[in-house]
């Protein structure tokens, strides 16, 4: 009895043990393919922060306002962010190709799924970016119009057409990634059809009056001008 | 184009493929442009929808021609954009024979050729002014004169003031000085000419002109070297034009036109005009840094007659909508306005801006500091260069109130002080322009 207690345990061992020494190369693999893609990543790291910089990336940020936002997350730069993110998606990567190397069993299905979301992440982060520098650009640009032109609340129909346009890359941004999409389409057909609605609601009673003197003061005023004023010509 | 009218052309033109490829002279203008053959004197007449003043015009410069250029081959070209009011047919079918029988008793000595080119559908400054160049090139002009379709006022002698020192004294532009009211240009009064003045170091007083004559050599130049496909080189070509005969070390004059004339037609929004002028300054400072830098001072050039006359009588200005502007602007533009000007200049604005109506003063300073940050950033593109020249359209609303206020009583000599003191201010504070040109804000 007491033998077999002592063979099965030197078998479990000497199978443990086997196992251990079929393990262990792959494990210093995965350790190797770690540091290996520690240094690449940081490579990485240092080409792109470098590239970033050639390009002025920070102030196409801060154009498009994503530097606001991350100072007031108490985040780092956008170049410096953007470069670190591309060290740990990389160093991810080379981790998880080593752990593929250990031969774990469903693991592997698991990160073939990571690799295959890593070009939908970064189309996602792509169109987010320059869907912040489109709403930057296109509310400044109505912004300074309303002004010059002298309209009512030029900030407010500024600040609506950043929130616009960022929804609409928000929504895009969950499509591509695919996270709730039809509900994420359906949410933005209701959210945009009763802006509009509202909108058009809107304007069409509460804004009688406004309208008028909108079109009132947009064409018909230069007579009134002639009569009162004389007009000069800044050149 | 076709084999045949290749053939056609005069060894002279022949050469000049090149131009007629670009799609900018057509076959038809060409052949127009052969008959017309070699020429010393070509004036030019950029027209959109002008012909209720365009033919007053056509008849001072056949006069000028006749009674200053008897000898000289010369002819009219209308560049027009379109016109639908019979524009062209007024330039072509004006008679020479009316202005000989009414003002001189002889005939001419040579045949003045007028014709006309329809260059597009739309107004398009720079583009007419290619097509002049173009064709006082291929006519091998020695000298043009652009004239604009509303110089009503242009006398026959005002003609021979803009061509003659480029025709027979080797300069190379001749730019216009005018009497106007002392209200009107406020942006060339308070904004053009004094920055101008200090950056290149020429008193150089309408750099955007309408009516101008320049060499052969700098219209060959200027022709050969401009981006012409760029949007924004076509908006401001006047004053680019002006930018490269100084860059390029041209020979400059001005000739003084007389009044200039009030055209009965709106004045052109501030947008689109700083888009044309501040704009076309601004983007000529960045390729000429190396030469501006290095200008102090100012210096006074050539000019056949007065540099400027200011006229004083009454006008009834709504100052209150200037305020308002300036004031909505500062209020508004507050987050565009932290790009493009440091934190010290932002907080006077704000300062400036809570003043009331009859207390509001804008010091010149204060202004020249904030053009100088506008041009630095427009140089460092801090946000869309579009967007800067926008900006300061409602700052230059409340500079225009601050010097309508201050001069509401002057005499012309007064207001030539005002300006002349802004100018002073600009070359002081250029070594500031300096510092934040490439530095921070």
């Amino acid at each position: 009895m007491r033998e077999m207690i002592v063979s099965e345990l030197t078998q479990a061992a000497q199978e443990l043990v086997r196992g251990f020494a079929r393990f262990l190369p792959r494990l210093i693999v995965l350790v190797i393919i770690a540091f290996v893609g520690w240094v690449i990543a940081y490579l990485l790291k240092l080409v792109v922060r470098s590239i970033l910089r050639l390009i002025k990336f920070d102030r196409l940020s801060e154009n498009a306002g994503a530097s606001q936002l991350l100072a007031k997350a108490a985040l780092p730069s956008s170049s410096e962010l953007v470069s670190r993110l591309v060290f740990w998606v990389a160093w991810l990567g080379f981790i998880l190709l080593g752990v593929s190397a250990l031969g774990i069993l469903g693991l592997q299905e698991q990160i073939a799924h990571f690799f295959l979301f890593l070009p939908r992440l970064f189309v996602a982060l792509f169109i987010m970016f320059f869907g912040l520098l489109a709403a930057s650009f296109f509310s400044r640009a109505a912004l300074l119009a309303a002004v010059n032109s002298n309209l009512p609340s030029p900030r407010l129909l500024s600040i609506a057409i950043r929130a616009i346009i960022i929804v609409f890359a928000l929504s895009m941004v969950l499509e591509v990634l695919g996270i709730a999409e039809e509900t994420m389409l359906v949410a933005f057909g209701i959210a945009f059809g009763a802006i509009m609605l509202g909108l058009a609601i809107a304007f069409g009673t509460g804004g009688k009056e406004l309208a008028q003197r909108f079109l009132e003061r947009r064409f018909a005023p230069r007579h009134e001008d002639k009569e009162n004023e004389d007009e000069l010509s800044p050149l | 184009m076709t084999e045949a009218s290749t053939q056609e052309r005069s060894p002279a033109l022949r050469t000049e493929v090149k131009l007629s490829e670009e799609t900018l002279l057509t076959d038809e203008f060409l052949r127009q442009l052969i008959s017309v053959g070699e020429i010393d004197i070509l004036v030019g007449l950029p027209t959109h929808n002008n012909a209720k003043t365009v033919g007053p015009v056509v008849s001072a410069i056949q006069n000028g021609i006749l009674r200053w250029f008897p000898r000289e081959r010369a002819a009219i070209l209308n560049a027009d954009a379109g016109s639908r009011d019979g524009t062209p047919e007024v330039v072509v079918s004006a008679s020479i024979d009316d202005v000989q029988r009414r003002d001189f008793n002889r005939a001419a000595l040579r045949t003045l050729h007028s014709i006309s080119h329809q260059y597009g559908n739309s107004m398009a400054p720079g583009t007419a002014l290619r097509t002049i160049m173009a064709a006082a090139e291929l006519l091998r002009a020695r000298a043009c004169a652009v004239i604009s379709p509303e110089s009503t006022t242009l006398q026959p002698e005002n003609l021979q003031a803009l061509l003659r020192p480029v025709y027979r004294d080797d300069f190379d532009l001749v730019l216009p000085t005018y009497a106007r009211h002392k209200f009107d240009g406020l942006l060339i009064t308070n904004l053009l000419y004094p920055m101008t003045r200090a950056v290149y170091g020429l008193r150089i007083r309408e750099p955007y002109a309408s009516d101008f004559a320049f060499s052969d050599r700098l219209g060959s130049q200027f022709l050969a070297q401009t981006p012409w496909n760029d949007d924004g080189v076509r908006a401001g070509c006047e004053v680019r034009f002006a930018m490269a005969a100084i860059a390029g070390g041209f020979r400059i004059s001005q000739a003084f036109l007389g009044t200039k004339p009030h055209v009965e037609r709106h004045a052109p929004d501030l947008v689109p005009a700083l888009r044309q002028t501040i704009g076309a300054l601004f983007a000529s400072m960045e390729p000429n840094f190396a030469l501006w830098s290095a200008k102090t001072g100012s210096q006074p050039i050539p000019t056949n007659g007065a540099e400027q006359q200011f006229t004083l009588e009454p006008l009834r200005v709504n100052r209150k909508r200037l305020h308002e502007g300036f004031r909505t602007g500062v209020a508004e533009l507050e987050s565009v306005f932290q790009s493009i000007l440091s934190p010290n200049t932002l907080v006077e604005l704000q300062q400036v801006a809570r003043l009331e109506e009859e207390d509001f003063h804008y010091p010149a300073d204060l202004w020249v500091k904030t053009v100088y940050e506008f041009a630095a950033a427009h140089h460092k593109a801090v946000i869309s260069r579009d967007h800067i020249i926008q900006a300061l359209a409602s700052l230059f609303r409340g500079r225009a109130f601050t010097f309508l206020v201050e001069n509401r009583n002057s005499s012309a000599s007064e207001v030539e002080n005002h300006v002349e003191n802004l100018c002073l201010e600009f070359e002081r504070l250029k070594p500031y322009l300096l510092e934040i040109w490439d530095g921070g804000k």
